[in-house]
């Protein structure tokens, strides 16, 4: 299948890492990746603080940019979701950009999604020995209801060892432009997302958002725990012969 | 003087405050958790039945509100057939005018009063105090929250934020200043606090006659209005007193009995975590020989029909105060209620109350913004409100009013950025060139960011410029 790649502003600037992993990962499963160079960003951070104008003329360019592809891959839940659920509405009924996306919408999915549903795997043959907490995203969980499938994921995984994460359906308190207008709360609710993780004695958290990670990983990084992050692409790209995180 | 929710700062500041209150925190975390595994555990044992009365429920409330006009006369006619009087109140002013008219006429100077958050959010005893009528409030946590002279901190628990030992202290403090002085010996085990708290307001039932209520439902073909409560000193209120005022908002209409069937099931369980809750209160006009022999009913505006006119905010109007939202929000599982100055505090609060009084102030703008948009409340709530969606629409009537001149700025130049792909190029080829070597502690409005968090290291080489490469050294390879 040939997959169009919509690497999201996040991980295109901050964490190719993630990106590389997906096509690694896609390419090993048998399937061709493009990346339609016009992409740049979905316009989640316009649209959540309040800012409709310039989230709907990004997802006028998503929809050109991507309009043809056969199915859309997103390492990015938040994302994702957006595109999905925000973009028909942000056109307004019967305008152009709804009936496009009531067509592109659900050809849109989160990398996790595509994996199990589309491509019917859950052990995509990859090799990762460490313990390994997983947070659900706010978005991965509620707004596109991804269920079980990363954990399917995550447990198919040689070597790794998957521990369960107490709270694991909290937020973690980044939301985007919350994390700056209302600091201390987004903090102290980073922070105890963060000890949450590190109580497990896990040696990575992973998640299917970098975005939320980001945060987490800056609030354990402060408080120098040792435990790291992974976006749940890099954990499955990885193999004994690409091993990612020695 | 009752304390009042005018003139707080904006939510950030008082966020910060609260977050910063260790002891809160506790309450706070310990009480919203308990709650969150009772509801979970009563919605879980009815599995698919309820999204099925969830659906039901939204569906009511969304045609009563469509409808809301003919409802609306239908209640007035058959309280009046039912020997009861009904009021229209325009605004907080109008319904306190006639409240303390009503109790004017009754030659009282005090009233009882059942727990209820339409005189709350009119302050109406404030304005009877005014008027030099004293009202006691009987619901425990309420009456706790009005001898502290303190603010309600949850719309069903309003002494939340407080421990035991504080509940101690405040009846010891203040009991005997409004009427049956707290035991000398008083411990702060639940069972002695509860005690004494009865056989102070037995007295005041008996004396009463005057009572002011509330309603969580009023039904419009019978014109009976409906109280579910937990402690059983609303029913006193309700059938000792000889004049009966009720305050209702006028979403609060369902349209005939047999509806209430489906909200006598979603609202204990959202709402305590019961399966049923203690007492149901029902009353319909006055019966001679039987309970208050004078019934008025107000019905209360004060912004509904505004909220009405609004396609996306008005579903906010089929909110049962159930709480099961504040119970389940991080956000204000850390702040708890005052920090949103408003009567209806957590995540309905965050916009119900900007709706209703619109967002002139800095603390009804803050208000939309005090989430992190996480879903959680939509979840839950048993009329299906969806809140994350009502709370960006109000985010966007913030944003096109004046002000925040420097989040303009940057959404402009975000917009600039992500208008094209070069232009989004060349700014990751800028930042890769700094790299790791971005400042420890941010300038500015992001410094909340770098405050308490490490920013990561921009790479040198962005998804796009390796992508790229690879691209031209597999069609140099071919
Ligand atoms: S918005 Fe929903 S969950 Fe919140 S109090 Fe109202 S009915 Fe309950």
């Amino acid at each position: 299948m040939r997959i169009a790649l919509f690497i999201t502003c996040v991980n295109d600037t901050l964490f190719p890492d993630t990106g590389r992993a997906v096509v690694r990962l896609l390419e090993r499963l048998g399937h061709e990746v493009v990346f339609p160079a016009d992409q740049t960003c979905c316009g989640q951070m316009h649209y959540n603080t309040g800012y409709r104008r310039p989230a709907a003329k990004l997802a006028v360019r998503f929809a050109k940019t991507f309009g043809n592809a056969d199915a859309v891959v997103v390492p990015s839940a938040s994302c994702a979701a957006m595109v999905r659920d925000n973009y028909p509405k942000l056109g307004g009924n019967g305008s152009r950009l709804s009936r496009k996306m009531a067509q592109l919408g659900p050809r849109v999915y989160d990398l996790t999604e595509f994996l199990v549903d589309v491509l019917e795997v859950t052990d995509v043959g990859a090799y990762f020995p460490h313990k390994v907490v997983y947070h659900p995203t706010c978005h991965g969980l509620r707004f596109l209801g991804l269920g079980d499938r990363p954990y399917r994921l995550l447990r198919a995984v040689r070597g790794l060892e998957l521990l369960e994460l107490p709270g694991a359906a909290e937020c973690c308190g980044f939301g985007g432009t919350f994390s700056v207008k209302n600091g201390d709360v987004s903090a102290a609710m980073g922070f105890d997302k963060a000890r949450h993780a590190v109580g497990t004695g896990a040696e990575f958290l992973c998640a299917v958002d970098n975005s939320c990670l980001m945060h987490i990983g800056g609030t354990l990084s402060r408080q120098r725990s040792g435990m790291r992050i992974a976006h749940i692409a890099e954990i499955l790209a990885s193999t004994e012969k690409e091993y990612a995180h020695a | 003087m009752s304390a009042t929710f005018l003139g707080l700062p904006p939510f950030p500041e008082a966020a910060r405050a609260a977050v910063g209150d260790s002891r809160t925190r506790q309450n706070l975390h310990k009480a919203t958790h308990t709650i969150r595994g009772k509801r979970d555990a009563v919605v879980g044992e009815l599995g698919e039945d309820w999204q099925r009365l969830r659906s039901q429920g939204e569906r009511v409330k969304t045609h009563t509100l469509r409808h809301l006009d003919h409802y609306l006369e239908q209640l007035e006619e058959s309280v009046q057939r039912a020997g009861g009087t009904v009021h229209w109140a325009a605004d907080a002013a109008e319904a306190n005018a006639i409240v303390t008219r009503l109790v004017h006429e009754t030659g009282e100077r005090e009233v009882v009063k059942v727990k209820s958050m339409a005189t709350q959010e009119i302050e109406l005893n404030n304005a009877l105090e005014a008027a030099g009528i004293t009202a006691y409030e009987t619901d425990l946590a309420e009456l706790i929250v009005q001898l502290g002279e303190d603010l309600p901190s949850h719309i069903l628990v309003p002494a939340i934020h407080l421990g035991r030992a504080q509940i101690r202290e405040i009846f010891l403090r203040q009991m005997a200043e409004w009427g049956v002085p707290a035991p000398p010996g008083l411990t702060d085990d639940p069972k002695a606090l509860a005690e004494a708290a009865r056989v102070h307001l037995r007295e005041l039932f008996l004396r009463a006659k005057v009572a002011v209520s509330g309603a969580n439902f009023a039904v419009a073909d019978s014109g009976t209005l409906v109280v579910l409560e937990s402690e059983g000193n609303g029913r006193m209120c309700l059938t000792l007193p000889e004049t009966l005022i009720s305050v209702v908002g006028i979403e609060k209409i369902v349209p005939t009995w047999s509806d209430l069937e489906v909200f006598m099931q979603l609202l204990p369980r959202s709402s305590t975590g019961e399966r049923m809750n203690p007492y149901t209160s029902t009353w319909t006009g006055v019966t001679p020989g039987d309970g208050p022999q004078n019934f008025h009913l107000v019905l209360l505006d004060n912004g509904r029909t505004d909220v009405l006119a609004d396609t996306v905010g008005r579903q906010a109007l089929r909110c049962i105060r159930c709480s099961a939202c504040l119970n389940i929000c991080p956000v204000y599982e850390r702040t708890g209620g005052h920090a949103y100055g408003s009567v209806y505090p957590g995540p309905i609060g965050a916009i119900l109350t900007p709706q209703l009084q619109g967002m002139s102030s800095e603390t009804d703008k803050a208000l939309p913004y005090a989430s992190s948009l996480c879903g959680a409340c939509y979840d839950v709530c048993p009329v299906a409100i969806d809140i994350p969606e009502v709370l960006v629409h109000l985010r966007e009537q913030v944003a096109q009013g004046p002000g925040h001149t420097d989040e303009k700025a940057l959404m402009a130049g975000a917009d600039a950025v992500f208008g094209s792909a070069k232009a989004l190029d060349a700014v990751q080829r800028a930042a890769g060139a700094v790299g790791g070597n971005l400042p420890r502690h941010l300038p500015g409005m992001a410094g909340k960011w770098t405050d308490t968090r490490d920013l990561p290291d921009v790479p040198g080489q962005s998804f796009r410029q390796w992508w790229n490469k690879r691209d031209q050294q597999e069609e140099e390879g071919r």
